[in-house]
């Protein structure tokens, strides 16, 4: 009898994305749909949507949704999980949504140890609206809105959201993670189980980074996207775990 | 109906919001109106509800989307410069059709104005507010009793039509304190097969949302919100006539200057002069037939507002032109009394006073 190796997740409809080639967000979401699959929670899982590319994300998950205004997912989440406490509730935000325009509502979140958990997509740039600048966007790094670089006496240095929310003792688990290899993805998923684990245990906010390459706006072939963000992102926005329910950082 | 109480505006809103069904509070400080956050702060625990304080007034609305969307009776309140914060929100909860209540003690402005009481947010109201085409149902009640009573109906009506209901009051009414019973319950919440509970055995998935990506699809939806828009217009007016039947100055006003025009209106009998008031309870749908009916028996209109003038354009709008209208409003926090209003009634019935 033959034996289903690889078969699509019951979280994810069979719908195809719309990302570009390249764009990590596919991989991302079918991590997040296995991660619910195998904690068997589909059936009172709600996930809140962010504005950015993966503002259709509503489409492919499999479950209950919420499309939220641009930022305010963790707000959106919060008036969720406080209505049913038993459901499993996640934003999931790139970083245009979450680290500027939302930066109030992660925060504090966050630092109320708000029983959700966040998939955070950085990929140092606005995807959906073309390729302006991030809070995340590197030193130098142009973009639409940065045409001579990422001018940092003039905006300052991108901001590290896992550093940051690491002084709040709400958030119980902080990961940042990568999927450029088959290897990083199995942490990466493991950090994700992780961050919905800490959910279920009903101890407090968690919060998993996943860096991610934009090819498109980048202006790069999706091989030299992952050598890109390999070689800049990776030493700025180094990857691990910042902190664990148990104390454990790094 | 129970007993009568004495009770402050503010806090009369609040129980009435517990006696409707409502367990989801979540707001932000802002005078005139943090009697109402206190109180549900103090009440829901003992009720086992849900008061949250959010991080900013957009964050409240947005929890209060969130809680809407996954099925609860859900209320929110602030005050002017707040409400405009919010308004990203409502638009989002007006697009995604979810039930929820927002109160707005409104106060002077613009800006940060005063922390008296005003009526300068009509526009804002009535008019929409944020982006997009669509309407709040906006009640305005012109006592504490009265608040009471919009609070259990904002709470029936926001679920009969799946639309946010927005109470429009006043710093004047939510500090004032008068006696008032409240109703046992409210009419229990419909089912809400829309909502985002989790799947728990249903096989399609629920989802909230205002994203239409496709023209077509919006432009559909939009005819959808319209046809919902007209259905209230035609069900929901409410409105109270004092005086009117002979009068030949009618007064329209709503809110607490409501109370002022009445007793302007007295004045004004006590000397023979034949003046009454109409006054709107929901300020959208705007009574514009009922006031507009009026014109066949008076001679002239006045609106009187403490704005600029912002109601007294529906009040045109009603008398399309067949009668004058008058205008009388007093800004930033200033309230008008009965005397000051009872001389601009004496002018204009003399055929002094420039349209």
């Amino acid at each position: 009898m033959a034996e289903i190796a690889f078969a699509r997740p019951e979280s994810l409809r069979d719908v195809p994305f719309h990302y570009c080639p390249g764009c990590h967000h596919g991989i991302i979401h079918r991590l997040v749909a296995e991660v619910i699959d195998e904690l068997k929670v589909r059936d009172r899982t709600v996930g809140v949507m962010p504005v950015g590319c993966s503002v259709l994300a509503y489409d492919y998950f499999n479950f209950d949704t919420q499309e939220a205004a641009h930022g305010r997912a963790p707000a959106v989440a919060t008036g969720v999980k406080r209505v049913h406490p038993d459901n499993v509730v996640f934003s999931y935000q790139g970083d245009g949504d979450l680290a500027s325009i939302g930066c109030a509502e992660i925060v504090h979140a966050a630092a109320r140890g708000e029983k959700i958990t966040t998939v955070f997509v950085n990929n140092a740039i606005y995807g959906m609206t073309g390729g302006q600048m991030a809070p995340t966007s590197l030193p130098d790094q142009v973009t639409t809105t940065s045409p001579y670089g990422r001018k940092v006496e003039s905006v300052g240095m991108p901001i590290k959201v896992c550093e940051m929310l690491s002084t709040l003792d709400g958030a119980k688990y902080i990961a940042r993670v990568a999927v450029n290899n088959p290897a990083n993805m199995a942490k990466a998923k493991a950090a994700i189980k992780k961050a919905f684990e800490v959910q279920l245990s009903g101890l407090g906010f968690a919060i998993v980074e996943v860096l991610s390459t934009c090819p498109t706006n980048w202006g790069m072939s999706p091989l030299e996207a992952v050598g890109w963000m390999e070689k800049n992102m990776m030493p700025y926005y180094p990857l691990g775990v910042f902190k664990t329910p148990e104390g454990v950082a790094k | 109906m129970a007993e009568k109480i004495l009770m402050k505006g503010n806090e009369a809103i609040g129980e009435a919001a517990v006696v409707a069904g409502c367990r989801h509070y979540f707001g932000y400080p802002i005078t005139p109106q943090s009697e109402l956050i206190e109180y549900m702060a103090k009440r829901m625990p003992q009720v086992n509800g849900v008061f949250l304080q959010a991080e900013s007034e957009v964050a409240a609305i947005n929890m209060v989307y969130g809680a809407a969307g996954a099925g609860a009776r859900v209320m929110t309140s602030s005050s002017s410069p707040g409400i405009s914060l919010k308004q990203e929100g409502i638009s989002y909860i007006a697009g995604a059709e979810l039930p929820c209540v927002i109160v707005n003690m409104a106060r002077g402005g613009p800006g940060l104005g005063s922390i008296q009481p005003g009526q300068c947010d009509y526009f804002q109201a009535t008019k929409g507010g944020g982006h997009g085409d669509y309407n709040n149902i906006v009640l305005v009640p012109n006592s504490v009793q009265e608040l009471v009573d919009c609070t259990v109906l904002a709470f029936e009506l926001a679920d009969k039509y799946r639309n946010p209901v927005m109470i429009l009051g006043d710093g004047a009414l939510g500090q004032m304190m008068e006696p008032v019973a409240f109703p046992d319950k409210a009419a229990e919440a419909p089912a809400k097969p829309w909502a985002t509970t989790g799947l728990k055995g249903r096989k399609e998935p629920n989802v909230i949302n205002s994203l239409h990506i496709q023209a077509p699809d919006l432009e559909k939806h939009n005819y959808h919100l319209q046809m919902k828009y007209k259905t209230i217009k035609q069900n929901e007016r409410r409105w109270e006539e004092y005086r009117t039947e002979d009068a030949e100055l009618v007064l329209v006003a709503y809110g607490i200057t409501a109370r002022v025009v009445q007793s302007a209106v007295d004045m004004a009998r006590a000397v023979g002069l034949k003046v009454g008031l109409f006054r709107p309870i929901t300020a959208w749908p705007f009574p514009y037939e009922e006031l507009g009916r009026l014109a066949k028996t008076a001679k002239g209109f006045m609106a009187v507002e403490l704005s600029a003038g912002q109601m007294v354009e529906d009040v045109r709008l009603s008398v399309v032109g067949s009668k004058p209208v008058y205008f009388y409003g007093r800004t930033g926090g200033m309230i008008c009394t009965p005397k000051e209003v009872f001389g601009i009634v004496k002018k204009i019935m003399l055929g002094e006073e420039e349209k």
